[in-house]
């Protein structure tokens, strides 16, 4: 893109001012995304429902994420008298602050080089400023997505804590054990496109699917990849810490106000920001039709660019809506079963397959059979002990 | 581990995978999403009410303009909650408002008493007072509740005059009209 040579300069000298525009930029897009999701949310479940959802504030419900936002900051504030104060205020921000930096390192289009003048267009020229779709490319992106999220965990745990509500505190255990077990499942799963594209930096994994989105390699790590981030955003069927049946709310039983909303928003964007990495991950990020073709001028590209990667976090987000609307909540203990000795095992294999795979064929194909071997092994013990139980009942008799 | 999340059909020996089951509740949902909501768009569109809907109170009035009501206060020692107070008059041929000797000259409805049961719908000898089938009701202070006889008549019928009339003597004394049988 052609920019007078005097700005293109100024830019260069004050990178830090970019840097903030651009963080400015995400938050308020992220905000105002975070309130449209939830009423994206509650008319798709409506409609599935076979009803109307919000419809009243504004033309079709459009301002009724304003109206929410007004009526929990009029809300009283309430802190228990035998809370814990401080955490109790720190604790929805612990929740909130790591979902808006784990997307610090997506990339949400590919770089816009700003020239002074034509000739210098193509070629990476020093004059040239090249404007990154991203906040910071970091060159370990995926190791700072996976210890980020660990953060939020605390928030959750200090939240059940510090309320002094046995319930609450239930409630942030559970979550708290929910979170750790299946970040176990999602950080194997993106072993995968890590080893694929050889490098953690999320810009490189992106352009490392030119070719094929990594979701028709690796299949299964996609769908692990699903599954965990639903457990860790504690969604439907995994919400089990904020059941209203079981546990009156969970972890934000005590929080009114503000600090509900925070923890509200801290589980939209969350929710956002899962859809943003698995579309980096695994369908491509940015990447679409006449992206990365060197005939198409870059300021298209990078518009295009912005639109394949909002059309996938917005179909990501329908999915784990669709989700919700659909299944029952899983009880707790199949949850923590399902975790460790289905999706945990799972991770591994796909992980040694794909190592495998990397090296030689035959390397994959030997562990292939092996596993097979195993499962075959598994399988076939399982169901002589579920027919012996069957006998063990008797012969059925009819009744009536 | 993964054969125990097989659900089987009772009865019968059919096994099916949880995932399988998993994507056939997301299909019903998908379709669901596509069928005409049953929501009714209060108050642009408002549901019919049902034949005995008790609603909102109504004296009625014969086809010629006279009021049913004669104020004999049935209906307010049959009312439950004590809701309703009447004080009868006297008609005469130059002013008469209803057939017969007497005439409600006060009728007042406390509606914030009232449990819209209809026990004076059936105590009343001449079909006067009816519960009908307004439902929105509302006041901003409790003074506005207690509904008077003027409120509660209904307009006066067309080819009829309205109350107090003047009549010949003699043609209005029955004050109950021959009951007719519920049509």
């Amino acid at each position: 893109m052609i920019l007078p040579a005097e700005f293109i300069i100024f830019l260069k000298n004050y990178e830090w001012l970019v840097w903030l525009v651009k963080a400015a930029l995400v938050v308020f897009v992220l905000l105002t995304a975070f309130a449209y999701t939830t009423l994206f949310e509650r008319r798709v479940i409506a409609m599935m429902q076979t009803r109307i959802g919000p419809n009243r504030a504004g033309p079709f419900g459009f301002l009724q994420p304003l109206a929410d936002g007004l009526k929990l900051l009029f809300k009283e504030e309430l802190i228990p008298a035998s809370a814990d104060k401080l955490v109790f205020i720190l604790a929805p921000m612990i929740t909130v602050i790591p979902a808006f930096i784990i997307l610090a390192v997506v990339p949400w289009g590919p770089t816009v080089h700003l020239c002074p003048t034509p000739e210098l267009l193509g070629a990476q020229a020093s004059a040239c400023y090249p404007l990154t779709m991203g906040i910071a490319d970091v060159n370990v992106g995926l190791l700072y997505i996976l210890s980020v999220t660990s953060i939020a965990i605390y928030g959750v745990v200090l939240a059940g804590w510090s309320s002094n509500n046995k319930y609450a505190m239930l409630g942030g255990l559970r979550s708290s054990a929910q979170m750790v077990s299946y970040e176990l499942a999602l950080g194997l799963s993106v072993v995968g496109p890590l080893l694929l594209a050889g490098s953690m930096s999320m810009g490189d994994i992106v352009q490392a699917q030119s070719k094929i989105w990594y979701v028709v390699l690796q299949p299964v790590g996609a769908l692990i990849f699903l599954v965990a981030s639903l457990a860790e955003v504690n969604r439907a069927p995994f919400d089990m810490p904020e059941a209203e049946q079981e546990l009156t709310a969970g972890y934000h039983t005590e929080y009114s106000g503000m600090k509900f909303a925070l923890f509200f928003m801290g589980e939209y964007i969350k929710m956002i920001a899962v859809s943003a990495i698995a579309a980096t991950l695994f369908f491509g990020g940015y990447r679409g039709p006449l992206v990365g073709d060197p005939n198409v001028p870059e300021w298209l590209q990078a518009i295009l660019g912005l639109l394949y990667f909002g059309t996938k976090i917005v179909l990501f987000l329908f999915l784990m809506i669709w989700v919700r609307a659909t299944l029952p909540r899983i009880r707790y203990d199949r949850l923590m079963a399902f975790g460790w000795k289905v999706m945990l095992p799972l991770a591994l294999a796909n992980i040694a397959l794909t190592a495998a795979a990397l090296v030689s064929s035959i390397a994959f194909w030997v562990l292939v059979g092996l596993f097979g071997l195993g499962v075959l092994f598994y399988l076939l013990t399982t169901v002589r002990q579920v027919g012996k139980a069957e006998l063990a009942q008797g012969p059925l008799e009819e009744s009536g | 581990m993964l054969a125990s999340f097989a659900i089987k059909d009772p009865g019968t020996e059919k096994r099916s995978g949880m995932f399988t089951e998993i994507l056939k509740g997301l299909a019903t949902t998908f379709k669901s999403m596509f069928e005409e909501p049953v929501t009714i768009q209060y108050p642009e569109i408002k549901r019919p009410v049902r034949e005995r809907y008790k609603g909102r109170h109504e004296l009625k009035r014969y086809d010629n303009g006279l009021e049913k009501c004669i104020g004999c206060s049935l209906c307010a020692a049959a009312c439950p909650a004590d809701a309703i107070f009447v004080e009868a008059a006297e008609n005469t041929d130059e002013a008469r408002y209803s057939p017969g000797e007497r005439y409600a000259s006060t009728y007042e409805i406390n509606m914030l008493r009232c449990i819209f049961c209809g026990f004076c719908e059936d105590a009343c000898p001449t079909e006067a007072i009816v519960l009908g089938d307004n439902y929105e009701l509302s006041w901003t202070d409790r003074a506005s509740s207690i509904y008077t006889r003027e409120m509660l008549l209904v307009p006066v019928p067309p080819g009829g005059k309205p109350t107090p009339q003047k009549v010949e003597p003699g043609k209005f004394d029955r004050s109950i009209p021959v009951m007719e049988d519920p049509k």
